[in-house]
């Protein structure tokens, strides 16, 4: 124990020092403290996102209809099965690290390398799915039509399925066909060279407008959540006139500004929230490998004390704990 | 390393494990089984806890009190009570067996817990109550946001 700086004051009487608050270590209290503080910042992000919810309580996007992939699993609607995933991967890799604390209590070197080896691992895998499920919400799947008030119409049929009349999403493209347009991207080489624009969207409103005339079938949804916890479903002629009336732009997927699934605050909120909780797993899985180096090479073994595999345990867990709140409020409620 | 002695049972003493690694386990368990029971409720939806399970109370000030004493009840649908309510079991034991808050001295566990606890019921309330306020403008108000 001497060895540490921390843990190594020589006069041991209060006054001089000796005294350790909480009788924790000055490195773990220091970890405590950054955890507070973490803590209040993700609440502030939650709560901030709980507050645009609240503001459009009747018109927020449905999780369960948005996040419904699941790698390999082309086509099939599985809501929450890989989230759930994602979250026993962190759970597991949590209950990695704290046997690797405790193996480090024990003085069992290799048990420790083993155990941090499969936190790591267990890290990587959860960032590499949050990246994985960026990508599949960036790229869409249906594609909507934004209108001018900057609402979202999505298209459908209903359908049958197990002897229940269910309405189904159909992607644009299927009703679709894109009109030879006269107009162009504009690209600072062609036009004024100060100036350009991001891409096209693929359709206009109005080859859209002739697709969804052209197809008897296909109904639009606005964003609006009717009393039975369900977005409205428009009748046919009011799906033609809300679209030829207020129509604006295709949109496809989501990024900062357009969200094919309702309020673009919502993608936002996404971003942000996992993004930053994705960076603290990122740092988290650097600061597990140069620990994992360390134990290799014996640093503590020669200080005869695992206390900093302890420490980045802590911040470890946090990170466990901050998901298993992300998972509850942007999933489930 | 005497110091490094840990508190082995759970659930008031319910269930005492025999090591610190056992424990890890029985922890690994329940954290599974409170995971697996919130992805079944969240897949299934059961219809009678897409309700809030209490009426608002009619009435004069002492109503009011009543819906501000009852409102987690009155206000949200039962499902994301229950799911709010699984969340904290959930974080409740990982701070306490992951973190060893169980180990620490009563003083750290309080100056940690009531700390964020208390700031953070502080800012939910603060932004939730306006959040609430806005949107009964968009509704009630004179503007309106769909066109």
């Amino acid at each position: 124990m001497n060895t540490t700086i921390s843990t190594s004051p020589s006069n041991d009487s209060t006054w001089e020092g000796g005294n350790r608050p909480f009788r924790a270590s000055y490195g773990k209290l220091m970890m405590w403290f950054f955890i507070v503080s973490d803590a209040l910042t993700f609440s502030g992000f939650l709560a901030a996102y709980g507050f645009s919810r609240f503001k459009y309580i009747d018109y927020w996007p449905i999780a369960d209809e948005v996040f419904t992939h699941v790698p390999f699993l082309h086509g099939q609607e599985l809501p929450m099965i890989y989230v759930a995933f994602m979250t026993f991967i962190l759970i597991m890799s949590s209950v990695t690290m704290v046997l690797a604390v405790d193996a480090g209590h024990e003085m069992k070197k290799n048990k420790v390398i083993w155990y941090m080896f499969f936190t790591i691992l267990g890290g990587a895998i959860f960032v590499g799915s949050q990246a994985w499920e960026w990508a599949t919400f960036i790229k869409g799947d249906y594609g909507a039509v934004q209108t001018k008030g900057g609402n979202i119409l999505q298209f459908g049929e209903y359908k049958n399925v197990n002897g229940e009349r269910v309405f189904k999403r159909v992607p644009v493209e299927d009703f679709t066909i894109a009109a030879a347009s006269e107009r162009i991207q504009h690209e600072s080489k062609k036009g004024i060279w100060f100036s350009s624009e991001s891409s096209l969207p693929e359709f206009s409103v109005g080859d859209i407008y002739k697709g969804l005339n052209s197809n008897p079938d296909i109904l639009v949804r606005t964003q609006t959540i009717n009393s039975g916890g369900e977005k409205t479903v428009l009748s046919r002629e009011e799906s033609l006139i809300q679209l030829k009336k207020n129509g604006k732009r295709y949109v496809k997927g989501a990024n900062l500004e357009v969200n094919e699934y309702g309020v673009p605050l919502f993608a936002d909120f996404f971003f942000f929230i996992t993004g930053f909780h994705g960076f603290h797993v990122f740092s988290g899985v650097v600061i597990n490998i140069i620990i994992f180096f360390n134990v290799i090479i014996g640093t503590y073994e020669r200080r005869k004390d695992y206390e900093m595999v302890e420490k980045v345990g802590l911040y470890w867990h946090f990170v466990d704990l901050v998901w298993v709140f992300v998972f509850t409020f942007f999933y489930l409620v | 390393m005497a110091e490094h002695s840990h508190k082995l049972e759970i659930f008031r003493g319910l269930i005492k494990f025999k090591s610190n690694t056992q424990k890890i386990w029985g922890v690994l368990l329940l954290l599974s089984i409170v995971t697996a029971i919130e992805v079944v409720l969240g897949i299934y939806k059961p219809a009678i806890l897409m309700t809030p399970s209490m009426s608002p109370f009619e009435g004069g000030f002492t109503a009011t009190l009543l819906n501000i004493l009852f409102s987690a009840f009155i206000y949200t649908k039962s499902l994301n009570l229950i799911f709010i309510v699984l969340t904290i079991i959930k974080a409740y034991y990982i701070t306490w067996d992951f973190m060893h808050m169980r180990d620490e001295t009563k003083s750290l566990r309080r100056v940690v817990v009531w700390t964020a606890v208390f700031l953070i019921c502080y800012l939910i309330f603060i932004l939730l109550q306006e959040g609430g306020y806005i949107e009964s403008i968009y509704d009630n108000g004179f503007i309106k946001r769909d066109f």
